[in-house]
């Protein structure tokens, strides 16, 4: 096999061909480093990992050897660089962590390598997860493989974890790991013609990932198929007593009871998330979804979710307020940036000052202003009461159907060059996605086809609550019937220069 | 809603975040276009609706009051801007 051949593998076959004795761990590990160097003009790193790479795939070689091989034995995966890896630089994409290597591994990082995954990279992505393009990130915007038809013009990932999904969708990783707190797995999984999986809100460990917004951030997996998200979902997830929040229920063997069969399963279609500047080519997927699910052998049937409007706005109390209070530890005492000055106070306000980008300051300022003696009850409060109503809109529409299928996001990855001036209209990416983030939900963004542009398009199955196998079940049925190629950004470099 | 100057020096200070005179201006100009997107909630109707506080439906756990973990001294300071032995060092804050 070439090493091209290699980085184009799905994690289940490349855990076959390594223990079919085809190729080697390393092997595997130096096909994709090669693919990673190649391609630096993505900006998607902040941190390459060689040699632990070949180290961690030399290890990997031995245990299998050994016949001691373990589940994801070998398999290079890329990491965001949010959550903090021993010894190897974290930075959450912002100046203020610029030089922070931290002295312990997140639960899920550990998990990974614990599972015989091998680390390529900590990836770039918004600063502190804050954004929906990879843009705010202080090491400068992450370059999608993908482009649109007819424009050259270099388009987004996505965000906030752009790095890792485009890693992924560019074949430099097999999977990878991002977090989403509003939607920052599935709506650059979108973007970018992947698969991403946003798991229950307590199914994987917070414990050493930078903390955005404590009460919504979430882990999850990236990969170029529902079977592969499986599979890392299967390692990263579980109860970890680190985490106050971290819930202690058993973890199911994702991938062995994937079939795609949705017969009998009912699946529920939001009304309100058509809105009438739904675009149209958004609008005919999801109609398609719907036409795929139903001939698959699932009910369709139509519900509300009346304060879907009301989760955007909600939100941009709810996650500000919680990142006021998370990035108030960094004070250029302990760790990170410190701007020297004379006084103590003076200290704390350059060193934020010069040390956040022009997003994370805003979203700082917000939530300072919502939680401030006279305006918590108007703001902080009245959103946690919407929030309560979001959650039961879900709860309620659970007792009819078993999964709710919507679009992922409201548009296809945009240029690298569209206006950024309008904060708000940036937050309208995630419009989709922040409801299930909201209540906690599972949700996964599944490649359905490309939009008029020609760019890559999911669609979103939300679940109840630890009920990530009937998400990836229903998952499984939409990218078998939409046969989407999620390595199509790489298609035009094989075909002879016109 | 709208913010002024002094508004936005004081959220700031709040915040320990320095923010240039200069950008004051447009700095209010974003946080009122965030506080105005935000203010469609008053017209939700949340009377008898408890606030949200967990995102899954659980009691926060308690653990044991044990000692897990410790004696890694020169593991935390070791990203220490500055130090003065054993501790962290920051600029004079009682003479």
């Amino acid at each position: 096999m070439t090493a091209t051949d290699l980085t184009r593998l799905g994690i289940a076959e490349a855990l076959d061909g390594l223990a079919r004795g085809a190729f080697s761990a390393r092997e595997l590990a130096t096909a994709h480093l090669e693919a990673m160097a190649a391609a630096r003009n993505l900006n998607a790193y902040i941190t390459e990992t060689p040699e632990q790479a070949l180290a961690m795939a030399d290890a990997s070689d031995a245990r299998r050897a050994k016949g001691e091989a373990l589940p994801l034995d070998g398999i290079p995966v890329a990491v965001k660089d949010l959550f903090c890896t021993k010894g190897v630089l974290t930075t959450a994409g912002s100046r203020i962590l610029e030089n922070f290597v931290p002295p312990y591994e997140s639960t899920v990082t550990a998990k990974l390598w614990a599972a015989g995954a091998v680390m390529l990279v900590k990836t770039n992505m918004d600063e502190f997860a804050m954004g929906s393009s990879n843009l705010t990130s202080y090491y400068g915007p992450v370059v999608s493989p993908w482009r649109a038809k007819d424009d050259p013009r270099p388009r987004v990932p996505g965000g906030s974890s752009g790095g890792s999904a485009a890693a992924v969708a560019a074949a430099i990783a097999m999977g990878s790991l991002g977090t989403d707190t509003g939607g920052s797995i599935r709506q650059p999984a979108s973007f970018s013609g992947i698969v991403g999986l946003k798991p229950t809100y307590g199914r994987c460990s917070r414990w050493g990932a930078v903390a955005f917004a404590s009460s919504l951030d979430q882990a999850g997996p990236f990969a170029r198929s529902v079977r592969d998200a499986a599979l890392l979902l299967r390692a990263i997830a579980g109860f970890d007593p680190q985490d106050s929040t971290s819930v202690d229920c058993p973890v199911p063997d994702y991938a062995a009871g994937l079939d795609g069969d949705v017969r009998g399963l009912r699946i529920g279609v939001p009304a309100e998330y058509r809105p009438a500047e739904l675009p149209e080519d958004i609008a005919a997927l999801w109609d398609q979804g719907i036409a795929w699910l139903r001939d698959a052998g699932a009910e369709i049937v139509d519900i509300s979710l009346p304060h879907t409007t009301c989760a955007l706005p909600a939100y941009y109390i709810i996650a500000p307020a919680e990142a006021s209070s998370n990035l108030a530890r960094y004070d250029g005492v302990r760790y990170g940036l410190r701007v020297p000055a004379d006084e103590l106070t003076e200290m704390y306000e350059a060193t934020r000052g010069a040390g956040f980008g022009a997003e994370v300051r805003r979203r700082v300022l917000i939530g300072t202003y919502v939680l401030s003696a006279g305006y918590y009850d108007a703001y902080y409060n009245k959103a946690r009461r919407v929030r309560a109503l979001i959650a039961r809109d879900f709860a309620q529409a659970f007792q009819r159907v078993d999964a709710i299928l919507t679009p992922t996001a409201p548009s296809d990855a945009f240029p690298l060059d569209a206006p950024t001036d309008d904060p708000i209209r940036m937050y309208l990416n995630d419009v989709f996605t922040v409801p299930a983030s909201m209540a906690g939900l599972p949700g996964i963004s599944v490649p359905a086809g490309l939009s008029r542009a020609g760019l890559p398009l999911g669609l979103q199955v939300l679940g109840r609550p630890f009920d990530e196998p009937t998400v990836l079940q229903v998952a499984q049925a939409l990218e078998r019937a939409a046969g989407f190629d999620p390595l199509g950004a790489l298609a035009p470099a094989l075909a002879p220069a016109k | 809603m709208s913010l002024d100057k002094d508004m936005v020096r004081r959220i700031a200070h709040l915040a320990r975040i320095r923010v240039a005179d200069d950008e004051l201006e447009p700095v209010a100009r974003d946080l009122e276009r965030i506080l105005g997107f935000v203010e469609q909630l008053n017209a939700v109707d949340t009377e008898g609706v408890e606030p949200m506080t967990s995102a899954v439906a659980m009691t926060l756990r308690q653990r044991p009051d044990v000692v897990t973990d410790g004696d890694r001294r020169e593991e935390v300071l070791a990203n220490a801007p500055d130090r003065a032995g054993a501790f962290f060092a920051v600029p004079t804050v009682v003479e």
